[in-house]
C-alpha cells in the first residue's frame, strides 16, 4: 500500500517566460486522499493539468503506478479528472455523460449500465439519469461530474476546486461526502484547491504550493500545528505574528525579544541560536484573554485593549490592539452562551504558554 | 439584460408594437405585394406578343412538367447540393481554426472572411472569369509548372460554376460555424480526451453535435441562394450550365412567357419552403 500510485520528479513546466511549475517533486499514496493547496497562479492547477496529460512537462517524469506517462496523451491515461465548472456534455443526459467514459473503452452495454446506475447510486442521483445538465442544480452537476470519473475506476482521480462553485453551506456537506465516497471506493485522490478548510478538512496529506514548487506536504494536523515556514503558517487559518530576536536560549526554551513588549518565551527552533531574527506565530484559538493582568501558570502575558468584539454563533472573535501595529484576532469559543465578556475598549491581557506558539525564522 | 425589462414584459411588447410598423409597411408594399402579382401572373397564360392574358390557367405548371425543365431543376438541386458539402468541407476546419485561435486573432480572421463583401460580386465574378479563362491565371500557373501542356478548358464548364459558387457562399457557411464552434468551452474537448476519446471520437462525438446548429444554420444559408444561383452560372456556366435562376430569367427577359417564369419561381419557392418544413419535421430543431 506504500508503493506511490503517482509521482513527480524535478517537473518544470513554463509558460512563456513565466515558471509555472519549478522543479516540482513529491509523491502520493495508492488510495490516499492528496490536496494541493495554494494561492491562485502557484501553479496547483498546471500540476493537475500536467499529471491529467493536458499539458507536457518541460523537464522531468510524472509517473503513475511507477510507469513513465510523460509521453502518453490524456486518452490513454489511467486518470481522470473532475473539472472546475464540471464540464458535462450539454448534449448528453446525466446517464450518456457518465457512460461516455466507458463507451470510449467499448466496455459491453450491459456492463456500461449496471456500472452507471451504480455511480449514480454512489453520488445519489438516481432517478435522474435522463436529465440534461442544464436541468440539474449546481450541487447536483458536481455530483454528475464526480459519478462520470469515478464510474472508470481510474488509478488516480483528479479534482479541480471541486467544491469552487458551491454555496458554502452545500460546499461542507459536499467535503464529508467526497472523503466518504473516497474511502468507499479506495481510489487515490488529487484534489488542488485554494479553499484551506476544504484542504484540511478532506485530506490524508496536504501539498502547500507556492510559486511553482512545494513549500510543505504532511498531515492537516502537522501542517496547521507545525508550518515548516512563515508562508505556509499565514496561508492555513487565521495567525497572528509577532516579529522579534532570540535573545537567549536556554534548554528547548527560548528567550525572545520583541520590540515594545515584555519578553516572549516560546520552544526553541531547531537550528537557531541567540540573535537570530524570528516570527512567533500563534494561532487565534490558543489565546487565553483575561482581564486578570497576572500571569497566572502562563509563561507569556501582554496587555491589549478590546478593538472589537463580534459573535459568530459558536464562538466570539475579538480584535485586540497590542500596539500601534498590532492587532490580534483571538476567538473564544461560546460554551458559556456566548456573552460578551469583553467590551470595546476593555482592557486585557493575553496569555499564552511557550509551547502554544510557533517560532519560525524570518 | 435587465436594462431592456420594459421590452420583456407583455406590456411591453405591445407598446413597442408600434416599433414593427415601419418594416411591415415597407415588405408588404415592395415584398408581399409583388410577390402576390407573381403568384396571380403564374396562373395567366402567355399573349401572343409576350404579354399577360389574365385568363386563369394550370397549363403553366403542367408545362414545368416537362422533362427539359426537371432536368434543369434536378441540376440546380445538384449544383447546390454539391455547393453546400463543398462550403461545409472547407468551412469547417477554417471556423474552428478561427475559433480556436488567440481571441485578439479572431476579429481579423473574420475580416478576412468577410473582405469578399466590400466589392460587388459581380466585379468578381468577372475577375474569376479571368482567372478561369483558357489564357487566364489558372492555366498560366498550371502550364508553368508544367501540369498541364495544353490549356484546360474550366471557364463555361460545370466546374467553373462549382467554384464561383463554393467562392461566394463561403462565407455564409464560415460566420454560422464561427459562432456555434465559438461557443463550445474548451474544457469539454479536455473532458472528452479525458474520458479516453481519440481526437476523431472527440470531433464526432462532441465537437459535432454542439456545432449542430451552425452546421445546420450554415448548409441552409449556402443551399437555399445556391439553388437560385443567377450571376455565377450566368456568366461562368455559359449557355450550358443553366440553372433555375437562369431559367427564370430566360423566360421573363428572353422568350418573355412572364407566366412560365412566374410558376417556375414558385415552384422553387416551393421548393425551399418543402425543405425547410422536412428538416423542422425531421429535425425537431428551433425554426430557422
Amino acid at each position: 500500500m506504500n508503493q506511490p500510485g503517482i509521482e513527480l520528479r524535478e517537473v518544470v513546466k513554463r509558460h512563456g517566460s513565466t515558471v509555472a511549475v519549478d522543479h516540482l517533486s513529491f509523491s502520493v499514496r495508492r488510495g490516499e486522499f492528496f490536496s494541493i493547496l495554494g494561492p491562485s497562479g502557484s501553479g496547483k492547477t498546471t500540476t493537475l493539468r500536467l499529471i491529467a496529460g493536458f499539458e507536457h512537462p518541460d523537464q522531468g517524469d510524472i509517473l503513475i503506478d511507477g510507469r513513465s506517462v510523460r509521453d502518453v496523451p490524456p486518452n490513454l491515461r489511467p486518470v481522470n479528472m473532475v473539472f472546475q465548472h464540471y464540464a458535462l456534455f450539454p448534449h448528453l443526459t446525466v446517464s450518456g455523460n457518465v457512460a461516455f467514459g466507458l463507451e470510449m473503452r467499448g466496455i459491453a452495454r450491459a456492463e456500461i449500465l449496471s456500472r452507471v446506475s451504480a455511480a449514480l447510486d454512489m453520488v445519489r442521483l438516481a432517478g435522474k439519469d435522463d436529465r440534461l445538465p442544464a436541468q440539474l442544480s449546481g450541487g447536483e452537476q458536481q455530483r454528475v461530474a464526480l459519478a462520470r470519473a469515478l464510474v472508470n475506476r481510474p488509478a488516480v482521480l483528479l479534482l479541480d476546486e471541486p467544491l469552487g462553485a458551491l454555496d458554502q453551506q452545500l460546499r461542507q456537506e459536499m467535503q464529508v461526502e467526497l472523503k466518504t465516497i473516497q474511502e468507499q471506493v479506495g481510489l487515490t485522490f488529487i484534489c488542488v484547491t485554494h479553499h484551506q478548510e476544504e484542504a484540511l478538512t478532506m485530506s490524508d496529506r496536504v501539498a502547500v504550493m507556492d510559486h511553482g514548487r512545494v513549500l510543505q506536504v504532511g498531515a492537516p494536523q502537522d501542517i496547521y500545528t507545525a508550518p515548516a515556514s512563515l508562508f505556509v503558517a499565514e496561508f492555513i487559518g487565521l495567525s497572528n505574528r509577532l516579529d522579534g530576536r532570540i535573545a537567549a536560549v536556554e534548554g528547548t526554551r527560548c528567550r525572545i525579544e520583541v520590540p515594545g513588549l515584555p519578553i516572549v518565551q516560546a520552544d526553541v527552533p531547531a537550528g537557531a541560536g541567540p540573535g537570530r531574527a524570528v516570527s512567533v506565530v500563534l494561532r487565534p484559538e490558543r489565546l487565553h484573554v483575561s482581564k486578570q493582568a497576572a500571569p497566572n501558570g502562563f509563561d507569556n502575558v501582554v496587555p491589549a485593549r478590546v478593538a472589537k468584539a463580534v459573535y459568530n454563533g459558536h464562538e466570539m472573535q475579538y480584535q485586540l490592539r497590542i500596539d500601534e501595529r498590532l492587532l490580534w484576532t483571538v476567538r473564544v469559543p461560546n460554551a458559556d452562551g456566548g456573552q460578551k465578556r469583553f467590551l470595546p475598549g476593555d482592557t486585557v491581557s493575553v496569555r499564552w504558554n511557550a509551547d502554544e506558539s510557533v517560532v519560525l525564522a524570518q | 439584460m435587465t436594462g431592456s425589462r420594459a421590452f420583456q414584459s407583455p406590456a411591453g411588447v405591445r407598446q413597442a408594437g408600434w416599433l414593427l410598423a415601419p418594416a411591415l409597411v415597407w415588405m408588404g408594399l415592395f415584398f408581399v405585394l409583388p410577390l402576390l402579382i407573381v403568384l396571380l401572373i403564374s396562373f395567366a397564360s402567355r399573349g401572343a406578343y409576350g404579354g399577360v392574358e389574365w385568363t386563369f390557367t394550370l397549363a403553366n405548371y403542367r408545362d414545368l412538367a416537362d422533362p427539359l425543365y426537371l432536368w434543369i431543376y434536378l441540376r440546380s438541386c445538384a449544383f447546390a447540393l454539391a455547393t453546400t458539402g463543398l462550403c461545409l468541407c472547407l468551412g469547417f476546419p477554417l471556423a474552428y481554426y478561427i475559433a480556436r485561435a488567440p481571441a485578439r486573432w479572431q476579429g481579423l480572421w473574420l475580416m478576412l472572411v468577410l473582405v469578399p463583401f466590400w466589392t460587388n460580386f459581380l466585379v468578381r465574378t468577372y475577375a474569376w472569369m479571368n482567372v478561369l479563362r483558357a489564357d487566364g491565371l489558372l492555366n498560366r500557373l498550371l502550364a508553368a509548372t508544367g501540369v498541364i501542356s495544353e490549356p484546360v478548358e474550366i471557364l463555361y464548364t460545370d466546374l467553373a460554376v462549382l467554384i464561383g459558387l463554393v467562392y461566394g457562399y463561403l462565407p455564409f457557411m464560415v460566420l454560422p460555424l464561427y459562432a456555434a464552434l465559438e461557443r463550445i468551452d474548451r474544457s469539454l474537448i479536455e473532458a472528452a480526451r479525458d474520458l479516453y476519446a481519440s481526437g476523431w471520437t472527440v470531433f464526432t462525438r462532441v465537437i459535432v453535435p454542439l456545432a449542430k446548429p451552425g452546421i445546420i444554420a450554415g448548409c441552409l444559408l449556402v443551399f437555399i441562394p445556391s439553388l437560385g444561383a443567377y450571376i455565377t452560372p450566368d456568366l461562368l456556366g455559359g449557355a450550358r450550365s443553366m440553372m433555375i435562376g437562369n431559367f427564370i430569367q430566360h423566360e421573363y427577359l428572353v422568350v418573355r412567357d412572364w407566366p412560365l417564369g412566374s410558376a417556375a419561381s414558385f415552384v422553387l419557392m416551393a421548393m425551399v419552403l418543402a425543405g425547410l418544413w422536412g428538416y423542422q419535421r425531421a429535425g425537431g430543431e428551433r425554426p430557422l
